[in-house]
């Protein structure tokens, strides 16, 4: 606290200081009134019961006089008197700040080495593997899983299907930057009808069964409405992570009721951006570790 | 004072004991309302929405506060895993505090953008979807239940009178935004809110 009014900072002194002051008069009134009988007792007597005047033990009496030496030292070293900063100018952020130099001292130098290393040099360290694991497991697995398989709207990150690109580069923006995607609600713009008829065209895509008579009148919706994303082939766009329609990969769901609702609702998937919260040589490591795992095992 | 009259007089006595033992209480608390550091709010923070407002008040009704703290304290272990630590600045506005002390799950202190609505949503309709051996409860009916009969305007008038400083205008406005959101809107507008204003999370 440094931020006191004068007022309050002499209130918590004199307080403070006050206290301890009244607890050592406490024992020294106690000193002066021992010994008032000869026998040994207090003088008191309440039905024919005498108080013995004891002495305190000893110990007790010497920790007793410890606290307040201690509370003394304690009250000049560390801040505790109001705005005065103790003589050790001890602060909790300080402390933190010297919990990060030495952190930094002994790991910087060791994610700046990955940070400047290839991807390619960093898939063949496997130390740099185990150590992109760790993040992994620390900050993804949340959402895409320990394993990294996903699950509905989260995706795998080990099946070679990718939104924004296979390259560990695409792999790392994606970390750094976050990715927003923005599959638009068409319910209302194609109607129901036009729902069921895009989504069997879609279903169609990658071999799925769907009447044909639908599936003509969806391809004709698809060749004005989806193609700007998905393209016209629905091979999708990686630019814009619009998904690929026709490998049979479906992040949230290949059945026509998951892909009716996709086309009905839209879907927002989001992956939060990572910069701030890890750094680049973090991410970079991390952004080798992902490629990793959807590459063959040797 | 002589002995005898002290303990021969149990009022006086008991007016006594609790002076000696308030000075503690004296010295810690009633300096803290008139420190600058808890009086002043943080550079950027941001009154609570009427949405945001009932979302927090959904989070306290689901007992979220029990099992997880809002409170990032000084040490590395914590900054690493949560981000920038909590300062007094941030909560001025907050009747009352839910800073906590027992973490069950996680700190979320600064759990805004951390992860997507998506993700949320479907954490909170059973958090085994996501997170397979997490012991949270699942909270199904926040999906189904909106808020239909709001009177966030005279919860926002309360919150005034203990310094929050909501105008007239977002007084007035604050029904109408609220009525018939689902209460997973709220509280994702809440939750998503959380810690934004420090953005330096090292």
């Amino acid at each position: 606290m440094d931020n006191l009014s004068s007022f309050w900072h002499w209130w918590i002194i004199v307080l403070t200081l006050g206290c301890i002051g009244l607890t050592w008069l406490l024992l020294k009134l106690n000193q002066v009134k021992t010994q008032s009988s000869d026998d040994q007792t207090t003088g008191h007597e309440y039905d024919g019961i005498q108080e013995y005047d004891n002495p305190l033990p000893s110990w007790w009496y010497w920790m007793f006089i410890l606290t307040i030496v201690f509370s003394l030292a304690y009250l000049a070293l560390y801040p505790g008197l109001g705005n005065f900063k103790g003589y050790l100018n001890w602060t909790s952020v300080g402390q933190w700040e010297d919990e990060q130099k030495h952190a930094a001292a002994e790991y910087a130098p060791i994610f700046e080495r990955y940070g400047a290393m290839s991807f390619d040099e960093l898939k063949a360290d496997p130390e740099a593997l185990k150590t992109g694991q760790r993040l992994f497991a620390n900050n993804c697995s949340l959402c895409h899983g320990s394993a990294a398989a996903g699950t509905v709207g989260f995706p795998n990150l080990t099946d070679n299907d990718w939104l924004y690109g296979d390259t560990p580069e695409a792999i790392e923006t994606s970390i750094l930057k976050g990715r927003k995607g923005a599959m638009m609600a068409w319910g209302a713009i194609i109607g129901e009808q036009g729902v069921k008829e895009s989504a069997a065209y879609v279903s169609s895509l990658s071999g799925g069964n769907a009447d044909a008579a639908l599936v003509a009148k969806g391809k004709e919706i698809f060749a004005t409405n989806c193609f700007a994303c998905h393209g016209a082939d629905g091979k999708g766009n990686q630019m814009i992570g619009a998904p690929d329609l026709t490998n049979g990969v479906w992040l949230y769901g290949g059945t026509l009721a998951k892909i009716e609702e996709s086309i009905r609702n839209g879907r927002n998937g989001e992956m939060p951006a990572h910069e701030e919260l890890l750094g680049k040589n973090k991410v970079h490591v991390l952004a080798a570790y992902v490629s990793s795992l959807s590459e063959p095992k040797q | 004072m002589n002995h005898e009259i002290v303990e021969k007089n149990i009022g006086l006595m008991v007016i006594l004991v609790v002076v000696a033992i308030s000075f503690g209480t004296l010295v810690q608390i009633p300096p803290l309302f008139f420190d600058k550091a808890t009086t002043t709010p943080i550079k950027g923070l941001k009154l609570y929405t009427a949405l945001q407002l009932e979302g927090r008040d959904i989070y306290i009704r689901e007992g979220c506060h029990v099992c997880h703290s809002q409170m990032i304290r000084p040490f590395r272990a914590e900054t690493e895993r949560y981000g920038h630590y909590s300062v007094a600045g941030e909560s001025v506005y907050e009747h009352p505090f839910l800073w906590g002390s027992k973490r069950t799950g996680p700190d979320l202190a600064r759990v805004g953008g951390r992860y997507s609505d998506d993700w949320h949503r479907a954490h909170m309709y059973n958090p085994r979807d996501v997170v397979p051996e997490s012991n949270m409860p699942a909270f199904p009916w926040l999906f189904e239940d909106t808020i239909d009969n709001p009177i966030t305007d005279k919860k926002m008038a309360a919150l005034r009178m203990v310094g929050v400083p909501y105008t007239d205008e977002e007084i007035a406005a604050a029904n109408a935004q609220v009525k018939g959101r689902t209460e997973i809107d709220a509280l994702l507008a809440y939750l998503q809110n959380l810690g934004i204003v420090l953005k330096s999370k090292r």
